[in-house]
C-alpha cells in the first residue's frame, strides 16, 4: 500500500468520494464557528477599533493563495516527474480557487485599508506582490483553456508553472527592494515576541482551519469533475474506435 | 548555430514587419505619453525613466510571436528538431537573434526619444546600460513565453498575458537602476540584480524553453 | 545500418492510430508506407524520425544506435523561408547538417537556374523540389519523406524516383509514405491491420475507464 496508488484515478475516485462530506461538514462547522467567534466574540483592538475582525477572512485567504500555488507547484513536478494524470488534473483544479482566493485576500485587504491607511491600495510589497501572483494565476489558467489536447495542456502548464514560481519569488523580492510599504508585518510568527494577542489568534487559527478545509473540499469536488470530463472524453474516443 | 544566427537576423531584415515595426512602436509609445500626462517638463522628465523601460518592454513584446510562429507553421521547426542542432542551442540564437534585431535597436534609440520627454541630463549614460544589460533578459524570458505558446492558432495575446508578469523583476531592477543614476545616487545594487536575471535567466531558461517545443512539436 | 521498428504504438492528439507497427529497413532499400488517409502515416514518420515518442514499442538502429542521428526527416511542409533565395535556403541546412557544398544538390533537383531566386517567387513544385534537395544535403542515410511526390509534375516525379535509387545505391534507405507508384520495386507495408483498437491499444486513456 503506497501513496502514489491514489495516483490512479478510479481510486482516487472511490477514496475522494467517502472522504469528501467529511471535509466538507470540517469546512462548514470551522468556518461557521471560527468566524462567529471572531467576530462577536473578540474584543475591539484598543487602535484599530471592529474592523481589525476583517482579520478572520484576510489572513486566511491570503495564506491559501499563496498555498495553492503552493500545491500546483508540487502537483506539477509530481506530473511531469511521474505522469500521474490526477495530479496535473489537480493542479488545473486549484488554480481557479487560489484566484479567488487571492481576490478575497486583496478585496479584504483594500477594505482594511480604506479606514486604516486612509487609502483602498497602496503599492506596498505585499500588496503589490499578491496583485502579481493574481497575474501568474491569471496566465496559467489561459494556458490551460488554450490548450486542446489535456496532456500537452498539462505539460505547458507544468513548465510554465515552475519557471512561473522562480520569477514570482523573484518578484516578491524585487517589490519589496523597489517600496518599502505600509502594510503591517506577519500576523503569526514563530519567532517574534509581539504576535497577535491570544484572543484574536484562537479563532484566527479557528479560520485558517476552515479555509484550508474549505479549499480541499473545493479541490476534490473541481479534481472528480475534471476527471469526469476525462472519463467522459475517454468513454466517448472509445466507442469511435470501435 | 552560425548560420542559423544569420539566417534569423535576415529574416526579420527582410520581412518589413520586426526591427522596424518595434522601433515605431517605441516611438509612438514615447510620443502619446506627453498627451496623456501634459507637456511640463518637470513632471515628464520624473518618470521619464519609468516610461522609457515600460516602453522598450512592450515594443519588445510585439514581435515575440515571430520568433518560433513562422518556423513552426513552415515545418522549419520540425526539420531543425530532427536535425544535428541541440533544440536548447537553437532556443539561445533565437533570443540572441530577437535581441540583436530588437533589443540593441531599441537600447541605441532611446536615448533620442529621452530627449522628447526631457530626461535630465545624467540619465542618459545609464538608460543606454541598464537597457543594454536588461534587455537579453527581456529576449530569453519573451523566447520562453513564444516556445510555449508556438502550437497555439492565436498565441499572440496569451504570450503577452503569460510574459508580462515574468518581466517584472526586470522592470524594477531596471527602471530603478536608472532612477538612481540619474539622481546620483548608487545604482550599483540594481545594476546587479538586472544583470544577475540576465544571466540566470540565459543560464536555465533555454531548457525549460527547449522543453517547451519539444512538447509542443510532439 | 538496419532501422527497426519494433511493436510500435503511436497517438494522435492522445487517441492512439496505430498499434503493433513491426518492421526493419535495412541499408540499400526502400519501404514504401501505404494505407488510407487519417491511418497515421504522417503520425508514424513523426514518430520514427523522433519528434514525438511511441506510445509503446521502440524506434532503433539494429547496432544499437539511435535512429534519430540517422534519419533525416521531410514532412508535409517544406521549411523553405520565402524572403531567403533558393540558395540561401538550401547552404543554411547544409550548414547545419555540416555539408561541404550545395552544388550538387541544385544540380540533382534541376533547380540551378532558379538559385538567386527568392523562394516566394517559387511555383509549388519547384518548392517542393527545394524541400527533397534539402535531403541530400543533410548527408544522412536514412531518408524518412512523407508524401515527396505531392506537386511534383511527371518528370519531376521520375527524377525524384531516381534519386531514390541512386540514394539505396549508395547504401542509403528510404522509407516514404505515398500513395503514387515510383516506379522501382520496394516493399510496401500497409498500414490498415496496424489501426490501433480497444485490444491492441491497452493505452485507451484505460485509467480513466
Amino acid at each position: 500500500m503506497s501513496l502514489w496508488e491514489y495516483a490512479n484515478p478510479r481510486k482516487f475516485m472511490h477514496t475522494s468520494g467517502a472522504v469528501l462530506p467529511w471535509v466538507i461538514a470540517l469546512a462548514v462547522v470551522t468556518l461557521v464557528v471560527g468566524v462567529i467567534w471572531g467576530f462577536f466574540f473578540t474584543p475591539d483592538d484598543y487602535r484599530q477599533g471592529s474592523t481589525v475582525k476583517i482579520i478572520f477572512l484576510h489572513v486566511p485567504s491570503a495564506l491559501m493563495a499563496i498555498n495553492a500555488w503552493l500545491m500546483m507547484l508540487i502537483a506539477s513536478l509530481i506530473w511531469l516527474v511521474r505522469r500521474h494524470h490526477v495530479s496535473a488534473l489537480a493542479a488545473k483544479a486549484a488554480a481557479p480557487i487560489g484566484i479567488v482566493m487571492t481576490v478575497i485576500a486583496l478585496l479584504t485587504g483594500a477594505i482594511w485599508g480604506q479606514p486604516m491607511w486612509g487609502t483602498a491600495w497602496e503599492w506596498d510589497p505585499r500588496l503589490t506582490s499578491f496583485l502579481i501572483l493574481l497575474l501568474f494565476y491569471l496566465g496559467y489558467v489561459a494556458l490551460w483553456a488554450a490548450i486542446d489536447n489535456p496532456d500537452t495542456a498539462a505539460d505547458l502548464t507544468s513548465v510554465l508553472c515552475l519557471v512561473g514560481s522562480v520569477f514570482a519569488l523573484l518578484s516578491r523580492y524585487a517589490v519589496l527592494f523597489w517600496n518599502q510599504g505600509l502594510h503591517q508585518g506577519a500576523s503569526l510568527s514563530l519567532d517574534r515576541q509581539e504576535n497577535v494577542h491570544n484572543a484574536f489568534a484562537l479563532p484566527l487559527y479557528v479560520c485558517m482551519a476552515g479555509f484550508v478545509a474549505l479549499f480541499v473540499s473545493l479541490l476534490l469536488i473541481r479534481t472528480r469533475t475534471e476527471i469526469r470530463k476525462r472519463r467522459m472524453n475517454a468513454l466517448l474516443a472509445r466507442e469511435r474506435a470501435a | 548555430m552560425i548560420a542559423l544566427l544569420l539566417r534569423d537576423i535576415r529574416l526579420s531584415m527582410r520581412s518589413g514587419g520586426g526591427f522596424g515595426l518595434a522601433l515605431a512602436f517605441f516611438l509612438i509609445v514615447i510620443v502619446l505619453v506627453p498627451f496623456g500626462v501634459g507637456p511640463e517638463t518637470s513632471v515628464l522628465g520624473t518618470i521619464a525613466p519609468g516610461i522609457l523601460w515600460v516602453g522598450a518592454l512592450l515594443a519588445c513584446l510585439l514581435s515575440l510571436d515571430r520568433i518560433f510562429a513562422l518556423d513552426y507553421d513552415d515545418g522549419s521547426l520540425d526539420l531543425m528538431a530532427t536535425s544535428p542542432l541541440p533544440l536548447e542551442g537553437v532556443v539561445v540564437v533565437k533570443a540572441l537573434a530577437h535581441w540583436i534585431t530588437t533589443g540593441v535597436p531599441l537600447t541605441l534609440i532611446a536615448p533620442v526619444l529621452a530627449l522628447l520627454l526631457n530626461l535630465p541630463q545624467d540619465g542618459y549614460f545609464w538608460l543606454l546600460v541598464t537597457l543594454a544589460i536588461g534587455t537579453p533578459a527581456l529576449s530569453i524570458i519573451g523566447t520562453f513565453g513564444a516556445a510555449l505558446t508556438v502550437g497555439l492558432k492565436r498565441g499572440g495575446l496569451l504570450l503577452s498575458l503569460l510574459v508580462l508578469p515574468m518581466y517584472v523583476p526586470t522592470l524594477i531592477f531596471g527602471a530603478e537602476a536608472l532612477r538612481r543614476g540619474m539622481r546620483g545616487m548608487e545604482a550599483g545594487v540594481p545594476l546587479l540584480f538586472l544583470a544577475a536575471i540576465s544571466l540566470a535567466a540565459l543560464a536555465l531558461l533555454p531548457l525549460a524553453a527547449a522543453a517547451a517545443i519539444r512538447i509542443n512539436l510532439r | 545500418m538496419t532501422l527497426e521498428v519494433q511493436s510500435v504504438a503511436v497517438q494522435r492528439g492522445s487517441v492512439p492510430v496505430l498499434a503493433g507497427v513491426d518492421f526493419a529497413l535495412p541499408a540499400g532499400e526502400a519501404l514504401f508506407l501505404r494505407g488510407p488517409n487519417g491511418i497515421g502515416k504522417t503520425t508514424l514518420l513523426r514518430c520514427i524520425a523522433g519528434l514525438q515518442p511511441p506510445l509503446s514499442g521502440v524506434v532503433r538502429m539494429a547496432n544499437g544506435g539511435a535512429a534519430t542521428d540517422e534519419i533525416a526527416y521531410a514532412s508535409h511542409a517544406d521549411g523553405v523561408k520565402p524572403t531567403l533565395t533558393v540558395a540561401e535556403n538550401l547552404s543554411f541546412w547544409a550548414s547545419v547538417f555540416g555539408a561541404s557544398g550545395i552544388d550538387a544538390a541544385l544540380e540533382t533537383f534541376d533547380l540551378v537556374e532558379l538559385r538567386n531566386r527568392a523562394a516566394q517567387n517559387l511555383s509549388a513544385g519547384q518548392k517542393r523540389r527545394l524541400g527533397l534537395a534539402r535531403m541530400l544535403v543533410t548527408g544522412r542515410n536514412i531518408w524518412a519523406m512523407d508524401e515527396p511526390t505531392v506537386s511534383l509534375d511527371a518528370a519531376a516525379t521520375a527524377n525524384f524516383a531516381r534519386v531514390v535509387q541512386d540514394h539505396l545505391a549508395r547504401g542509403g534507405s528510404a522509407l516514404i509514405a505515398t500513395h503514387i507508384d515510383l516506379g522501382f520495386d520496394a516493399k510496401v507495408l500497409d498500414l490498415t491491420p496496424f489501426k490501433a483498437t480497444t485490444e491492441n491499444a491497452p493505452e485507451f486513456d484505460e485509467a480513466f475507464l
